[in-house]
């Protein structure tokens, strides 16, 4: 319990992760509203999936704020002050992880529910109720996703240690490796179906048949073979084994 | 007490430290004494097992840094000034090392009175001058009210306010009984603060003792006379067995003391305009002893060695 508080003193007390929420709430909100606005009934109704169309924007900058909450340390030397206060690094460490995700999946949930709240504030006759498991998971698997994507930051963070680096590996990964996997001959499509973004997004835009699904009605959807809710199991472990490795290398180097 | 046994550190092919043992006594200053890189923050960091070492042991009290409970209540340290968020005021700062440490919120205000910083204590720490930077790590340093202080070229780049505030701050530590160990490249700063002293160069120990003991092991002690018969006087010193060097007007004596000049000299009726024997400095003692284990020396003519020189034109 001391090294959370210890952990959310030093990420509050810093201008940057306020800056970073709010840039994810106005990217993801302020895109579902535009989604909602020019959402025409005839080509393809706004539906609750349609309202979460942004969430892709907020996870970079979400991913964005929790690498500078571990590269900023390494940047000005903060973390060194860390591990002379408290000498057990991987406590410490998962200590860090634990309260930027914590961040992560409250930043996840208010955009969430803030795009599907303006969407039905702009489309008040559209009925956007949430009633089945695939629309709660659409809305509130959000968060879910973000504080997993924040521990994957943290972890490329502690192994990279420069923001711009790690940053760069991060989005390039996320935002052009995923994608462009699948332009490989043959393999391609089997390995994205096995990337680790694009597993994490099953959960969200996982209709138990995503191919029965109109594009413009969501977040492009996912490929993975697994079910939503293995799929972000496998995800979960994949951050897992990512913060793990993180751990032992900070362990075993200078700070 | 910090022990130090066969301490050594390599980063790749270097050794920045080299089978160090030293130990720091309790209740002094300890000037950790040796030039630009010649390991002392290396050593500093393994103390505080920041770094660790490739071979060798430190230990507070008899335990590793790492075993200690609350570490920052037994030791404090300021390795570097800079060592904050520069967006983060001085304030918050130190809460979150209060926090780790379980301290009570009203520490931070004592501390923060102690170095006086109450006024600027929610300005953002980024906006310091190194001065004020110092006083924000001092204060952190005894946060916890330890026993054991670090600190690392505390008065480099102060001003000389800066320099007399640390150097009177640093012995009211030491009289409030708590260890004091201090590295320095500056010898006259040593001689001001420090009681013992730990000298090594190029990562190897030189000299553990105290700052007495330092200069009179090091400094061949020398007497200065002048005459007007100095060159009768030079060869019956001489005759006498006693090394002589011209000093201009002057003659410089080594191994004979002035008694024994000044009776040579009315033995032969010579008289004597001056005779005054020559303290060693600190500065003396430390050139003599590290002369040899000087990481970057400045070639004889004055010039950059060529590698410098290659190097900075690159640059350029």
């Amino acid at each position: 319990m001391t090294l959370l508080a210890v952990e959310r003193i030093k990420l509050f007390t810093t201008r940057s992760p306020w800056w970073c929420t709010l840039i994810a709430l106005v990217l993801t909100i302020g895109f579902g509203a535009l989604m909602a606005g020019t959402s025409d009934e005839a080509i393809a109704p706004l539906n609750v999936a349609a309202t979460q169309f942004g969430y892709g924007f907020g996870l970079v900058v979400v991913m964005v704020m929790a690498t500078l909450a571990i590269t900023t340390e390494y940047r000005f030397s903060t973390i060194r002050a860390t591990f002379l206060a408290v000498p057990n690094r991987p406590s410490t460490l998962v200590a860090k992880a634990t309260v930027v995700a914590v961040l992560a999946a409250v930043v996840g949930e208010i955009a969430a529910f803030g795009s599907w709240g303006i969407a039905g504030a702009i489309k008040p006759n559209v009925d956007l109720a949430i009633n089945t498991a695939y629309e709660w998971r659409a809305v509130a698997g959000v968060g879910l996703v973000y504080a997993l994507s924040a521990v994957v930051a943290v972890a490329v963070g502690v192994l990279i240690r420069h923001s711009a680096g790690a940053i760069a590996v991060l989005l390039i990964w996320n935002q052009l490796v995923e994608p462009l996997v699948q332009l490989i001959p043959r393999v391609g499509d089997d390995i994205h179906k096995w990337m680790p973004f694009n597993i994490a997004n099953k959960l969200v835009t996982g209709n138990p048949d995503p191919t029965t699904r109109d594009v413009l009605q969501g977040p492009p959807p996912s490929d993975a073979v697994l079910g939503p809710w293995p799929a972000i199991g496998v995800f979960a472990a994949f951050a897992a084994v990512l913060l793990g490795i993180a751990i032992v290398v900070a362990n075993r180097r200078d700070a | 007490m910090i022990e130090a046994t066969g301490l050594t550190k390599h980063y790749g092919r270097t050794v920045a430290v080299d089978n160090l043992s030293f130990t720091v006594s309790e209740g002094k200053v300890t000037g950790f004494l040796g030039p630009n890189g010649a390991g002392k923050s290396t050593t500093m960091r393994m103390i505080l097992g920041l770094d660790r070492p490739t071979a060798g042991d430190v230990r507070i009290d008899g335990q590793h840094y790492w075993d200690l409970h609350q570490p920052l209540r037994t030791v404090g340290a300021l390795l570097d000034a800079k060592w904050v968020h520069p967006n983060r005021s001085a304030r918050a700062h130190l809460r979150w090392l209060a926090a780790a440490t379980k301290l009570p919120k009203r520490r931070i205000d004592e501390v923060l009175d102690l170095v006086g910083l109450t006024a600027v204590a929610d300005k953002n720490a980024g906006g310091f001058s190194l001065g004020m930077s110092q006083r924000l790590g001092i204060a952190a340093a005894l946060l916890g009210d330890p026993k054991v202080l670090l600190f690392d070229e505390p008065v480099n780049g102060l001003d000389p306010e800066g320099i007399l505030w640390i150097r009177k701050f640093m012995h009211k530590l030491a009289d409030e009984g708590r260890t004091v160990f201090v590295s320095s490249h500056l010898l006259s700063e040593m001689a001001q603060t420090a009681q013992d002293l730990v000298v090594i160069g190029r990562g190897k120990l030189i000299h553990q003792g105290t700052v007495d003991e330092f200069i009179a092991h090091a400094t061949e002690s020398t007497v200065l006379v002048r005459s007007p018969e100095l060159e009768k006087l030079g060869e019956y010193l001489l005759a006498a067995g006693a090394g002589i060097s011209d000093d201009g007007d002057a003659l410089r004596v080594s191994g004979m003391d002035s008694p024994a000049i000044g009776e040579l000299a009315a033995a032969r009726q010579i008289t004597l305009h001056e005779l005054s024997p020559q303290v060693g400095s600190l500065e003396q003692a430390f050139i003599q002893l590290t002369g040899d284990s000087v990481e970057y020396r400045t070639v004889e003519t004055g010039r950059l060695a060529p590698d410098v020189a290659a190097s900075q034109e690159e640059r350029a």
